[in-house]
């Protein structure tokens, strides 16, 4: 099981860059040309998120350098320390649903101070990749078509976000 | 709520800062924090350029009609309230496999053209049907095959291996994709047994100017592999109550 997991982490990408061009190619399409025009959308995507990162970054930097993160961490890291999850991860839990570049950028600030190859680093990657920004989504949806009532719809996106966020943290313990 | 969060993390920060008496942390770190937002998008732009010309030779190629059509019994399944060809259906394919391929510019276009579609057999227009609320659940915990952008940010921080985050990703994602539905399920069918009693919800937030990382990409690692049901799925207790759907009758 757990080599299993290491064996998709490795193939997975190598494989899917070699099968895409691929399949496009022995279905007669211009694949290179293609390959461009989709290329293009994605600086101006990458360029739209900066403003959202360096709003959110300036924010955390702030938090995390006058001491507060250290404090709100020391506060909750008794509670869980017993199951060896690290507690710098948990308000990337609390994010999470709420921001997607806003967890982004606390993800990255936890892998720039602990390194992408610590544990936390690695559970911090898995959480940011887990799920979906919940309240982005169910706004977006429900705002196109002037839903009021949502039902139960938040209740299972958080449910699932907590679900996830247990999930990610417990397979990086048992992997990593 | 964001601009809360933004707010109060600023405050909060300021306040520490002022009773450590050690003010100048705050320009220096807000400074610092913006210089890092920066470096880090340009770290992304080599990826995101590089990952959308695949995902769109993908499109090109049929890979994303393919995959619709490897889905089709599992959206009858899961929406056994909307026609089968009713034109709702084909958006939730495509806004299904857009997001297996990590397509987030199309998975959300395609996502609200399936909202307003299913808006059409709605009876009631200002409240969600169970099909609107499972679309949601699907698009809330979207099972990721590919962390792109967690990818590109650990190549930033000269990771030993960046990619080992793809199979704990897929995991925890196809958990809580699990957990989505079989909750979605649960609720549906409480619904049914009474049905005028659904307690009013919070969905009516003002809209929230944040934008969802588009970054991250997601691909069929075979054209073959079920999407929803991967073999490294350990039988955790969700898969279980699962086991209560099979009683629901639409």
């Amino acid at each position: 099981m757990l080599y299993f997991i290491n064996l998709v982490s490795t193939w997975a990408i190598p494989v899917i860059l070699a099968f895409i061009p691929l399949y496009a190619y022995t279905k007669k399409v211009p694949v290179y040309d293609s390959f461009v025009d989709g290329a293009k959308d994605g600086f101006s995507t990458a360029i739209s998120i900066i403003p959202h990162l360096v709003g959110m970054m300036v924010a955390i930097s702030i938090f995390r350098a006058s001491g507060a993160l250290d404090y709100l961490i020391s506060w909750v890291t008794p509670w869980i320390k017993n199951w060896g999850v690290p507690g710098e991860v948990l308000p990337l839990g609390l994010l999470r649903p709420l921001t997607g570049t806003g967890s982004l950028a606390f993800t990255t600030d936890l892998i720039r101070t602990y390194g992408p190859d610590s544990m936390i680093g690695r559970i911090a990657s898995t959480i940011q990749g887990s799920t979906d920004t919940t309240l982005y989504v169910l706004t977006v949806y429900f705002g196109a078509v002037g839903i009021r009532n949502g039902r139960y719809a938040l209740k299972v996106g958080l449910f699932s976000d907590v679900v996830g966020f247990v999930a990610a943290i417990a397979i990086c313990l048992l992997v990593f | 709520m964001i601009h809360l969060i933004w707010v109060a993390l600023i405050c909060i920060g300021f306040v520490f800062a002022a009773a450590q008496g050690n003010i100048e942390v705050v320009t220096k770190a807000a400074f610092d924090g913006a210089a890092t937002g920066v470096t880090v998008c340009f770290g992304l732009i080599s990826v995101l350029v590089f990952w959308m010309g695949m995902m769109k030779l993908a499109e090109d190629g049929g890979l994303l009609q393919k995959i619709s059509k490897l889905l089709a019994p599992l959206v009858a399944f899961l929406f056994p309230d909307v026609p089968r060809n009713h034109p709702a259906m084909g958006y939730i394919l495509s806004n299904m496999s857009a997001n297996l391929l990590g397509l987030g510019n199309a998975a959300t276009p395609m996502g609200i053209k399936a909202m307003q579609e299913l808006q059409s057999l709605n009876p009631d227009k200002q409240t969600a049907t169970p099909a609107m609320c499972t679309l949601l659940a699907l698009n809330t915990a979207s099972i990721t095959l590919i962390p792109t952008t967690l990818i590109a940010i650990r190549l930033n921080y000269h990771s030993a291996n960046p990619t080992e985050i793809v199979g704990t990703t897929l995991v925890a994602t196809a958990i809580a994709t699990f957990a989505a539905i079989a909750a979605d399920r649960w609720y549906r069918s409480r619904e049914l047994r009474r049905p005028p009693a659904s307690p009013p919800s919070t969905s009516s937030l003002p809209p929230q100017k944040t934008q969802a990382p588009q970054g991250t990409p997601v691909a069929a690692s075979s054209p073959a592999t079920p999407p929803v049901s991967s073999p490294a799925v350990p039988r955790s207790g969700m898969t279980a109550a699962k086991g209560r759907n099979t009683t629901w009758k639409g």
